[in-house]
């Protein structure tokens, strides 16, 4: 299991890797940490003409906080989000799902906007920026956009940035005062990929929800307050919406069921850290 | 800007093990491929190839890392550090590699270099480790020999004993 050939690009400045982004199309990818890209390209499910390293650019490798977001730049490694002191109090949900990302020896290299990039279904970055309404960076040389997460992840491995486009930033909105938050897991083993993840964030008068790993993309779901039984019947229509499928790992039965177990538990334990 | 041609071999400069270093790999060489075939540390392990198995883990800027998750290309001007380095001296094993042994924590040794790199990362920064964290930890590693028993056994024991030391330096 060897990459097949191709050329390497050390960028040196984003407009170099704009220059070449915008020259070559779909032959190029971008790089930054590698840990999702360099096994695609050993089992050649990936098979780029040219790969440009972004790793270099001091401008992509910033955390800063502005206008209530977390700015998220393309060069930041999950463990270096993990370990900004400021995560557990601007953004808990966050710094709650982060140590499901990978291991701890994937998450010293992998990004965070390239998780967002490779977009899988059951991805626990994904999932927290849709459950946060989140939004994503891109940039061409020429122009720069802003996409809601919710609009950019568009089906399994698949989102809305053009050929041409990079990832230049992630934002995560900051926790605002009020506001309950909880992230729970199910998966063969740490650091898999989740067969069912969920994401709740709870306010005195609504609860939204976010679930990963049934659906082909992260959905998340808003409500009322949700009292008594009204929860459960919420939990079980949106377990039903989500079309989940069987698979190798789980049968869409048993993610049904995790969809309204997992779901209860996080808007449960939400509630209870709003408290 | 520099563009590394697919059909040809390039200069990798870093640091390997405390020495400065620079051989060469064509972009789409794994680090794996580069330690062993290129520069014969045959150490770091090859499993599964694709980050699950935890055998090939080093050290890539004092942070526990895949080999085979990382292209050679990638560590120019970095610092990396493999098994080869962990004993102090040859002859002489490191309190995690002695611990290893008296609690019998490898019987077929495949995963035991990648194992001891992410725990000599971990011990460093967690000097007093709790078990369950641990064995969070270790699920970043595949055994098929031991059932983790001991290597976690072994892990306790190292991090008491590097305590010992730091106390009594």
């Amino acid at each position: 299991m060897k990459p097949p050939p191709f050329d390497y690009v050390r960028a040196a400045t984003l407009a170099e890797a704009h220059a070449v982004l915008a020259t070559e199309g779909t032959d190029a990818r971008i790089i930054a940490g590698g840990q999702t890209l360099v096994p695609m390209l050993s089992m050649r499910l990936a098979r780029p003409r040219v790969l440009i390293d972004i790793m270099r650019l001091p401008e992509l490798a910033t955390i800063e906080e502005s206008a209530g977001s977390i700015h998220v730049g393309a060069g930041v490694r999950q463990a270096e989000l993990l370990a900004w002191p400021d995560l557990a109090s601007r953004q808990p949900l966050l710094a709650a799902a982060l140590p499901w990302v990978g291991h701890a020896q994937t998450r010293s290299r992998g990004t965070v906007c390239g998780s967002v990039a490779h977009a899988d279904p059951s991805a626990e970055i994904p999932l927290v920026l849709v459950a946060l309404g989140g939004s994503i960076v891109l940039s061409t040389r020429r122009r720069q956009r802003t996409v809601a997460a919710e609009q950019f992840f568009i089906g399994s491995l698949s989102t809305d940035r053009r050929d041409e486009e990079l990832i230049a930033a992630v934002l995560f909105p900051c926790a605002p005062p009020e506001h309950g938050y909880a992230f729970r897991e199910f998966g063969r083993r740490h650091g898999d990929f989740a067969v069912t993840a969920c994401a709740a964030l709870v306010t005195p008068e609504r609860v939204r929800l976010a679930v990963g790993g049934v659906a082909d993309r992260p959905v998340a779901r808003e409500w009322g307050a949700l009292a008594g039984s009204a929860l459960d019947d919420a939990l079980n229509e949106f377990a039903y919406d989500l079309d989940a499928r069987d698979d190798l790992h789980a049968t869409a039965r048993f993610r049904r069921d995790l969809v309204r177990q997992l779901g209860r538990e996080v808007i449960m334990e939400a509630r209870r850290c709003l408290a | 800007m520099p563009r590394l041609s697919a059909t040809s071999r390039h200069a990798v400069s870093f640091v390997l093990n405390g020495r400065s270093t620079t051989a060469d790999a064509e972009p789409r060489m794994l680090l794996t491929d580069f330690l062993r075939h290129v520069l014969g540390l045959t150490g770091t392990h090859v499993g599964c190839e694709h980050g699950v198995c935890g055998a090939c883990t080093i050290h890539i800027d004092g942070q526990p890392a895949r080999a085979c998750l990382t292209l050679a290309v990638q560590v120019d001007g970095a610092s990396v550090r493999t098994i080869e380095d962990l004993a102090p001296e040859p002859g002489r094993l490191s309190v995690l590699q002695a611990a290893f042994r008296r609690h019998h924590a490898l019987q077929c040794g495949f995963c035991t270099p990648g194992m001891l790199m992410s725990l000599d990362a971990y011990l460093a920064a967690n000097p007093e480790p709790d078990e369950a964290e641990l064995r969070k930890y270790l699920s970043g590693h595949l055994c098929r020999c031991t059932g983790y028993v001991p290597i976690v056994a072994a892990a306790l024991d190292a991090a008491k004993r590097l305590r010992e030391d730091t106390a009594n330096a």
